[in-house]
């Protein structure tokens, strides 16, 4: 039976998954550099001691934490052109659905980080008289990213995979032009197993190679 | 230069230091010993601001180190202080670290931050471990960075937390030995630690510490003689007996 499988529909369907992937690639870079920047704000803000600032951080986090992806990612669809006036499309409003949700996450993976750092190495950076800004600069959020490299590197991967969600919103990712293709070529057994293939191999050699690169870090 | 009045700091309900207070002259070297628990690294730490306390007051150089107005970080930039562990930044190397806090806290520039990073290490006798990772170096030789670093502040007073508690016996001496040079040059000095022998040698006062009090605060000459109290004399023999 396997002599019925068609795989040249996906070699020439090649241009057109790339172009796909291309989208996948781009907004897993720009939710993660997003992402991290706010979370690493929302990180500081929970650990403040300022009530305000850290309330306000705790109740962010446990909103997102508590939302269906997906449902984010509808919801943000409607709401984003209806705040700015006018249509955004459906790749910005994606992309701040997927940054505003990967905040949440990474500030909890980077609480955890910035807690990893021992009191003692913040006092010793207070002792030679670095102000609050420059010790968490120079030396606790140096060591909280070591400590976290290996969780946000999957949560990474996490995200990348979950950039597949797009499809809600009508963008042609990598999952929707492979669907495209499968559809109509009336081949959906080749396009999905290429799809799966490619999924597999790109997220475990990217998690293969986080190991490595922990084992070089550690300190 | 530094002057505590009545300081008293509770964790909660438990009073970890209780109606605290002392002086230290400028070029004194003041030795504090005392059961574990009894306060020591607390009240080093109260000077330089890293613990806070609730009553009292302390001033370095009539700086209140209490007052909210104080900017703590110049005050601390002027003395250096010494950590049980070491507390070496670890993922900077040893000649980084000893120039962090001079070119980010007082302006140095690059070139001179290391100029001066190398004369300290030099002066500790790690120059050609400069470019090493704190990791890499053994207890003794990391406090030794530790030391030039607080040194490389040019501060006016140095605060040392067990510095060579943490230490295996034999890395001691090393230690030891760059501080009681430091002590002859004239440094201020308050130490907290067990080593007798260094108080013998360098001390110019002894304080010592029970739950929470000083309970002697005298020359070591008075210390090691027998008119100290009861308590000083019951934890001397424990240390000293073995």
């Amino acid at each position: 039976m396997f002599s019925d499988f068609d795989f040249d529909v996906v070699i020439n369907a090649i241009p057109f998954l790339w172009e796909g992937m291309q989208l996948t690639f781009l907004l897993t870079f720009l939710a993660i550099t997003g992402g991290l920047f706010l979370g690493v704000l929302l990180a500081l803000s929970r650990l403040s001691h300022i009530k305000v600032l850290s309330f306000a951080a705790g109740s962010y986090v446990n909103f997102f934490r508590s939302m269906p992806l997906i449902l984010v990612i509808f919801w943000f669809y409607f709401l984003v052109p209806f705040i700015v006036g006018r249509p955004v499309g459906g790749f910005y409003s994606v992309l701040v659905a997927f940054t505003l949700f990967e905040a949440a996450y990474y500030c909890e993976i980077m609480r955890a980080g910035i807690q990893s750092v021992r009191i003692s190495q913040v006092q010793a950076g207070q002792a030679i008289g670095l102000s609050y800004s420059q010790n968490m600069r120079y030396i606790v959020l140096p060591q909280a990213f070591r400590n976290m490299t290996p969780i946000l590197l999957t949560q990474a991967v996490i995200l990348f995979q979950d950039t597949s969600l797009v499809y809600v919103v009508g963008l042609h990712d990598f999952l929707v032009n492979a669907e495209i293709v499968a559809t109509r070529e009336n081949r959906l057994i080749e396009l999905f197993s290429t799809v799966a293939v490619v999924y597999f191999v790109l997220c475990l050699s990217f998690s293969l190679s986080i190991r490595k690169l922990q084992k070089r870090f550690s300190i | 230069m530094i002057e505590m009045k009545n300081v008293s700091k509770w964790y909660g309900t438990f009073c970890v230091l209780n109606k605290c207070s002392t002086s230290v002259a400028k070029g004194e070297v003041v030795v504090v010993c005392g059961p574990s628990g009894s306060g020591k690294s607390t009240l080093i730490k109260c000077i330089n601001g890293l613990e806070p306390f609730q009553e009292g007051s302390i001033t370095f150089n009539d700086i209140s180190v209490g007052d909210a107005k104080t900017n703590l970080s110049k005050l601390r930039s002027r003395i250096g202080m010494v950590f049980q562990n070491f507390e070496l930044f670890p993922h900077i190397s040893v000649i980084k670290n000893i120039m962090l806090g001079q070119e980010k806290v007082l302006g140095r520039t690059t070139e001179e931050a290391e100029k001066r990073g190398m004369e300290l290490l030099h002066r500790v006798g790690l120059s050609e471990h400069a470019h090493k990772f704190p990791g890499q170096l053994s207890g003794g030789q990391q406090q030794r960075v530790a030391i030039a670093r607080g040194l490389a502040m040019d501060p006016v007073a140095m605060l040392f937390d067990e510095p060579t508690s943490a230490l295996d016996p034999e890395m001691i001496n090393e230690v030891l030995d760059v501080m009681v040079e430091l002590a002859k040059e004239g440094m201020t000095m308050m130490v907290v630690t067990h080593e007798m022998g260094f108080a013998k040698n360098v001390a110019d006062r002894v304080i010592f510490m029970d739950e929470g009090r000083i309970e002697e605060d005298c020359t070591k000459e008075e210390f090691f003689s027998e008119s100290r109290g009861e308590r000083a004399q019951l934890f001397l023999s424990k240390i000293l007996h073995h």
